[in-house]
């Protein structure tokens, strides 16, 4: 511990740590802008100078580490003005845009302008080249950047993608692709952790919420909502309701309010994925075992940002992907096959809308592969946030709703499904029906869940021995099947390596594109939180520990959909509906 | 092409395809070296006469650096070109001491003789015009290189006689004193 002095106080603070942290320590909060806790360290906007008795010049307190002795002060007239100048010198590159930009209330450099006390622009200058790319899932304009380069370190420290990256030079400097190509011609997973991070309006997902207006305004489309199970665990922070807070029930009742004529639960296929993707990896696994030919370790194919790295990153390690589509591309499909035909409407007229905590599949519903018959799965993907945006636009009091149900036949789910939307969910989810199909007996972990891959860990594994097998599986009798998940793309690049290499141990690897899965997609509400991951995490956890039943097979809707339906997994109808191929990429 | 591939020590052609591959083997040495990026560059530079992104593809793969982050150092530093260059390239300095003499005129009237703006190369592809930002000749003030050879107190209305000679060149001996 070292001791310093902020503001006139003597504090004290560990040994290395920056100026900023210091103070955060001791209740004293240092105005800051490009500066992200524990990941964005660089220095660009200086807006956290503070003066340091001894030091000519005032220091950025992101990147000074606070040392014994200091004397600091945070809050005096220097620093405050060169605060206010620096911010107007941003300012004045800065489009004025704010009463129709879609970051506006939001924008953390509008809050810093009202916290700085700017009350004029004061500063007229030349305006940076602006460029607007609106790729599927993701809307860029430069004008609004104010090269924090906060997306940069997201992209390429903590996703390893390293789609964009600063460009040219001095006041020509923008955040972009290389040589100025859309995000759509590279290698762009789509993840969208950039628009999370992004300060300003200057990354931001790509709009969807007109298209559902139009939708739900045109009399010839029934209109079917369907939302992950992520989403649940963070759309009522959008309405100011505590991190954690879990929403399912008020946010039934919100599509009801929108006027969506069925609302479903991704959910539903949730558990459908289970029995397909349990089906295929016993099949696979089977193969494997008796000399056959199939591809060791599967891995999960539920996250769209991680099926575009692997493409980009991996191509010709495609054949480990399950074929099973995402779940909610599998309920759209579901709606436009099984459904309509139950109700009588011509697949074409029904419209289906995805609520996901994701931004990339706005594009993976673009993908000429989720199609059926001339049909696409989805029609239009809204994120979290966008929800929370049609519901304050539609005048409806999202706290005081009550609670509501799904409705049937796709709206049913066991807690397994919920917990699809953490990392090590799928996983977890996958273990409890392949065990007990495979044994008779249920999954052997406390509370059902499979400890070792709990948690917001990047890497997680577990073994577990397989015996007590049933007639049929005799032949898994004393294996010890060893699992891995992960999560974040720099994770996935960390298990791929030995795939590519041939070392990997495992036999069925997890892989979600957000570090922490779904509940940190690159749709979700931005959070100021700083357990916001655990926060949501506990609640899915929450929401699974409170269903009846929690695990997948025993979902008495998905046993319909086979009996009526589908027949059997991994069958004619399952293959045409709900499983698909994937796409060799160049890595740039 | 023909400077280059004097400049090029392998046994390349002269065809894209044959100097990316070139560029490809070539820079092979740097792979897996650490900061070693800006030299690969230059390498791929001397060999392909401009950094492309067809260049930068075949640097970003060969390195196992983004592309983004190669594409992001080739347009920082200015001795790097994505265009296609001159047969000469004229810098001119603009660092402090030449800036205060009078670089700036320098600039303006290669633009008016030469009719590109800085950066651009001759429709005649004789000439590619560029900025240096200090070549260390402060004393030579206000000076500016062509091909490296430093001109030193550049008289503005002399401009166009230092250009003449690098027409009369090519009548003469192949190649510069380069």
């Amino acid at each position: 511990m070292i001791e310093l002095t902020i503001n006139g106080k003597k504090v004290t603070a560990p040994d290395d740590v920056t100026i900023i942290e210091a103070a955060r320590l001791n209740d004293i909060n240092v105005p800051n802008l490009c500066y992200l806790k524990d990941k964005h360290k660089f220095g660009a906007c200086r807006i956290c100078v503070v003066d340091v008795e001894g030091q000519k010049n005032l220091q950025a307190s992101c990147m000074v580490k606070a040392k014994e002795g200091m004397v600091i002060h945070t809050n005096n007239k220097r620093v405050r003005e060169a605060r206010k100048v620096l911010y107007e010198l941003l300012l004045s590159n800065h489009p004025k845009e704010c009463l129709t930009c879609s970051r506006s209330q939001s924008c953390e450099l509008q809050e810093l302008g009202y916290t700085l006390g700017v009350t004029e622009s004061r500063i007229e200058g030349a305006q940076s080249p602006a460029e607007v790319d609106i790729a599927p899932s993701i809307t860029r304009d430069t004008s609004k950047c104010i090269l924090c380069r906060r997306c940069v370190t997201v992209c390429k420290e903590i996703q390893g993608v390293a789609a964009i990256d600063t460009q040219n030079r001095g006041f020509d400097s923008t955040i972009s692709p290389a040589m100025g190509l859309p995000l759509n011609e590279v290698n762009c997973a789509m993840c969208g952790q950039c628009t999370v991070v992004c300060p300003t309006g200057a990354l931001t997902e790509t709009d969807g919420i007109q298209r559902v207006w139009d939708a739900l305004a045109d009399s010839s489309k029934r209109v079917v909502v369907e939302v992950a199970p992520a989403v649940r665990a963070a759309l009522g922070e959008e309405f100011g309701l505590e991190v954690g807070t879990l929403v399912t029930g008020k946010m039934a009742s919100a599509f009801r309010e929108l006027g969506f004529d069925d609302i479903f639960d991704t959910n539903f296929t949730a558990d459908l994925t289970i029995i397909e993707e349990g089906s295929e990896f016993l099949q696979r696994l089977h193969s494997a075992l008796t000399g056959g030919d199939a591809v060791l370790p599967m891995m999960t194919s539920c996250s769209p940002g991680w099926i575009k790295y692997i493409e980009h990153s991996y191509p010709e390690e495609l054949d480990h992907l399950s074929t099973c589509k995402s779940p909610h591309t599998m309920l759209g499909a579901l709606v436009k096959s099984y459904y309509a035909e139950k109700i009588g409407v011509d697949p074409k007229d029904m419209f289906v809308v995805s609520v996901m905590p994701c931004t990339a599949k706005k594009y993976e519903v673009q993908r000429p592969e989720m199609m059926v018959d001339g049909n696409v799965d989805v029609d239009v993907v809204l994120t979290t946030r966008e929800l929370a945006r049609m519901i304050k636009s539609a005048g409806i009091d999202f706290k005081s709703l009550p609670d509501s149900e799904f409705e049937n036949p796709l709206g049913f789910s066991t807690g397994a499904a919920d917990i699809f939307g953490v990392t090590g969910g799928v996983m977890e989810a996958a273990l409890r029906t392949v065990w007990e199909l495979i044994t008779g007996k249920e999954l052997p972990f406390d509370k059902l869940h499979v400890a070792p891959i709990v948690g917001l860990e990047q890497i997680k594994t577990a073994e577990v021995t397989i015996e007590g097998t049933l007639p049929g599986y005799r032949h898994l009798e004393g294996v010890t099947a060893k699992v891995a998940v992960t999560s974040g793309l720099e994770g996935a690049r960390i298990l791929m390596e030995e795939v590519k290499n041939g070392t990997s141990p495992y036999h069925f690897i997890e892989v979600m594109g957000c570090p922490g899965g779904c509940i940190n997609g690159g749709g979700q509400p931005r959070s100021k939180d700083e357990d916001y991951r655990t926060k949501r995490m506990e609640a899915l956890y929450r929401e699974d520990e409170g269903k009846e039943l929690r695990k997948s097979h025993e979902s008495p809707a998905v046993q319909e959909l086979y009996q009526e339906y589908l027949k059997e997994p991994l069958g004619h109808l399952s293959h045409k509906l709900l499983h698909t191929h994937y796409t060799k990429r160049d890595k740039y | 092409m023909k400077v280059t591939q004097e400049k090029c020590g392998c046994c390349c052609g002269t065809n894209e395809m044959e100097l990316l591959l070139c560029v490809k083997e070539m820079i092979a040495q740097y792979k897996g070296k650490e900061g070693s990026l800006i030299q690969a560059l230059h390498t791929a530079q001397k060999i392909y006469g401009h950094l492309p992104l067809e260049v930068q593809r075949v640097v970003a793969e060969e390195l196992e650096v983004p592309l983004a982050t190669v594409s992001g150092v080739v347009t920082f530093y200015s001795f790097f070109s994505t265009q296609p260059q001159g047969e000469h390239t004229i810098r001119v300095c603009l660092g402090t001491a030449c800036y205060v003499r009078g670089g700036k005129r320098i600039v303006d009237k290669l633009r008016e003789i030469l009719n590109v703006n800085v950066g651009d190369t001759t429709e005649d592809r004789k000439f590619t015009f560029e900025i240096a930002r200090c070549i260390g000749a402060c004393g030579l003030a206000p000076a500016m290189t062509i091909d490296g050879e430093v001109y030193k107190q550049v008289n503005p209305d002399k401009l166009e006689t230092i250009l003449a000679r690098y027409y009369q060149e090519e009548q003469g001996v192949d190649g510069n004193d380069n």
